[in-house]
C-alpha cells in the first residue's frame, strides 16, 4: 500500500473590505435599517492594519502559533511590525487582485469591473499567470448602462461604485446576483490558493489526477440547487487538465472529510495525486458586525479565506496521514462535547495503543476569539482545548492542575477568519508541516465538527479526524 | 429556578450544550418547552 501524505499547503486571505456589506447578515440589517451602512463603511479596516494584523500573519505562515500566543491582546492593537502580505504558505491579497481572479473566473460575462479596477487588478495580482488577458474593464459610462439593462447587485471598491454582477435568470432564486457573487467570489480565492499550491510543489498541476471542494457556496441552478462541482471549475482556470473532481458537502468538516478521502484514494492507487481545496465563505463576511460595531471594535470578518492542499505518495518531504488513526463520530455517538471527543479523538488512539499525551498537537475549531468575544460566543480553541484536557484528566492521563500546561503546549490561540470549514483544524496543517520539517513535532491530530442541524434536516453534529505524522526521512534528518 | 409549569425556550450551542438536551432536562423539570434549537455561533 502507498503511504498517502500531505505533499504542500496554501492559504490565501483576499482583503475584501467593500464585500463586507454583501455578507449575509450585513444584507439583511442593513435592508431593515439603511443607516447601518455608513456605520459599517466606518468600520472597516485599511489594508495595512489587515496584514499586520497578527492572526492573519499567523494565518499565512509568518507568525506560529506559539508566536502569536505570546503577542498580548487585545491583537487589534499590537500589530506586527514591517508585516508582509506574502507568507511560506500563504498570502493576503487586496481587494482589487480579488475582483481581477472574480473576472478571470467568470465564464458567463455576469461580472462587469471599470477599467479603473481591472488596471489595479492587473497591477497588484501578482504570482499569477493564468487568464490574466481576461481582466478586462469598461468605461464609468458603460458600467451604467449595463447597471440600466440588467437585473443585479452593483459593486464597490474603496467606496465608489466600480462594477455590477447581474443575474442569470429572472425568476430563478438560485441563479441571483447575490448567490452568483457569492460563488464567484468562492471561485477566484479558491483559484488563487491552488494556483499557489504548485508554487514550491514537486507537483504540478497537469499531474493532478482528482479534486475535491470542499468549500460551503451552493453552485447550482433551480433544479439542483448546490449541485456543485465548483472543484472542476477551479482545475479548468489553474490548469489541472488531467484532473476530474467533485464536492464533499459536510458542513464544516468538509475538509477534513476531503483529505481522509483523498488519503484512502492515494492509498488505493486509483489516484496518485489530488488536490482538496476550499473557497472563501462570502456569506459570512461580517457575520458578527453588530457585536463589533457594539463593542467599538473595527469589523474584523473582513477577508474571504481560501486554502488548498496537495495529496499524493509519501515523498520524504511530507506529512503522512494515518489511516489506521481516523476518527468518525458516527450517528448513534450522541452529541455532548464529550461523546464527540470520544469518537474523535480518544477512540481513534485507543485502537493504536496511545494516549492523549501522545499527540503533540491538536488542532481543533481554530477560530480567532478576537472576532467571537465581542458577540459573547467565547473563545472557541480554548472551549474544545479545555474539554480535551478534561478528558486527559478523566482517563488519569494527567492530573487536575495540569489542565493548563495540557492546553499551552498541546492547543494553540484560534488565529483563523470564521469562514465555516476555513477554521476546522486545517488551518494548523501548514504549521504542522513546518514545525515536522525542523524536527519539533511528531504527532498531531486534525478535529473538524459540522453543524448539520443548521440546514434543519437532522438535529445531528458531525465531526472527524485524522493524525498526521513527519515522512521517515524528515525524522532521520531530525535525529 | 422552578421550571415546573414554566413555559421554556432551549436555545442550545453546538459547543455547548444542544438544543434537544436542554429540551429533555426542562421537560424533565416539569416545564413545556415551546421551542428549541441548535444555533452554531461561529
Amino acid at each position: 500500500m502507498v503511504d498517502p501524505a500531505i505533499l504542500h499547503t496554501s492559504y490565501v486571505l483576499a482583503h475584501a473590505p467593500d464585500f463586507v456589506r454583501y455578507g449575509s447578515k450585513p444584507t439583511r440589517e442593513i435592508e431593515t435599517d439603511p443607516s447601518l451602512l455608513a456605520q459599517v463603511a466606518d468600520a472597516l479596516r485599511p489594508w495595512n492594519e489587515v496584514v499586520a494584523y497578527p492572526p492573519n500573519q499567523t494565518f499565512i505562515g509568518n507568525l506560529t502559533p506559539d508566536d502569536l500566543a505570546a503577542i498580548p491582546r487585545p491583537w487589534l492593537e499590537n500589530l506586527v511590525p514591517d508585516a508582509k502580505p506574502d507568507g511560506p504558505f500563504g498570502r493576503i491579497v487586496t481587494q482589487a487582485a480579488l475582483y481581477g481572479l472574480m473576472k478571470l473566473c467568470d465564464d458567463f460575462e455576469l461580472l462587469t469591473i471599470t477599467d479603473a479596477v481591472a488596471e489595479q487588478a492587473r497591477t497588484e495580482l501578482t504570482r499569477f499567470e493564468h487568464r490574466r488577458d481576461q481582466i478586462v474593464g469598461v468605461s464609468a459610462d458603460e458600467l451604467a448602462k449595463v447597471i440600466e439593462e440588467n437585473k443585479g447587485l452593483e459593486l464597490f471598491h474603496e467606496g465608489e461604485l466600480a462594477g455590477f454582477i447581474r443575474s442569470a435568470h429572472d425568476r430563478d432564486a438560485s441563479l441571483d446576483a447575490h448567490v452568483l457573487f457569492e460563488n464567484l467570489a468562492c471561485k477566484a480565492t479558491a483559484v488563487l490558493a491552488v494556483s499557489d499550491v504548485f508554487d514550491g510543489s514537486p507537483v504540478n498541476p497537469e499531474d493532478v489526477d482528482y479534486m475535491f471542494n470542499t468549500g460551503e457556496e451552493a453552485v447550482g441552478d433551480r433544479y439542483q440547487r448546490g449541485g456543485g462541482s465548483l472543484s472542476k471549475a477551479v482545475g479548468e482556470v489553474v490548469g489541472c487538465l488531467n484532473a476530474t473532481g467533485s464536492d464533499i458537502k459536510a458542513f464544516c468538516a468538509a475538509p477534513v472529510h476531503a483529505l481522509i478521502a483523498a488519503a484512502a484514494m492515494v492509498a488505493s492507487g486509483l489516484h496518485k495525486y489530488i488536490v482538496v481545496l476550499g473557497g472563501g465563505s462570502q456569506a459570512k463576511m461580517g457575520m458578527k458586525f453588530r457585536a463589533h460595531l457594539r463593542n467599538g471594535v473595527p469589523i474584523m470578518e473582513d477577508c474571504l479565506a481560501a486554502m488548498a492542499f496537495i495529496v499524493g505518495p509519501d515523498n520524504g518531504d511530507a506529512m503522512r496521514i494515518r489511516l489506521d488513526l481516523t476518527g468518525k463520530h458516527p450517528i448513534g455517538a450522541g452529541s455532548s462535547a464529550q461523546a464527540i471527543y470520544q469518537a474523535l479523538v480518544v477512540d481513534p488512539l485507543e485502537r493504536a495503543g496511545l494516549n492523549m499525551t501522545d499527540v503533540g498537537r491538536y488542532a481543533v475549531e481554530m477560530h480567532n476569539p478576537e472576532i467571537t468575544e465581542p458577540g459573547d460566543s467565547g473563545d472557541v480553541p480554548k472551549t474544545n482545548y479545555r474539554t480535551l484536557a478534561a478528558m486527559a484528566v478523566l482517563r488519569g492521563e494527567i492530573e487536575r492542575d495540569e489542565m493548563d500546561e495540557f492546553v499551552a503546549q498541546r492547543g494553540m490561540p484560534g488565529f483563523s477568519p470564521t469562514q465555516g470549514h476555513i477554521p476546522a483544524g486545517v488551518p494548523y496543517l501548514g504549521h504542522a508541516h513546518a514545525a515536522m520539517r525542523r524536527g519539533e513535532l511528531q504527532r498531531a491530530m486534525v478535529v473538524a465538527k459540522g453543524s448539520l442541524f443548521l440546514g434543519r434536516m437532522t438535529q445531528l453534529v458531525d465531526g472527524v479526524s485524522f493524525v498526521v505524522e513527519p515522512s521517515q526521512e524528515l525524522t532521520e534528518t531530525n535525529e | 429556578m422552578d421550571l415546573k409549569d414554566k413555559k421554556v425556550v432551549a436555545i442550545g450551542e453546538r459547543e455547548g450544550v444542544n438544543g434537544p438536551s436542554l429540551k429533555l432536562l426542562a421537560e424533565s423539570a416539569g416545564a413545556s418547552v415551546v421551542f428549541s434549537v441548535t444555533q452554531c455561533f461561529v
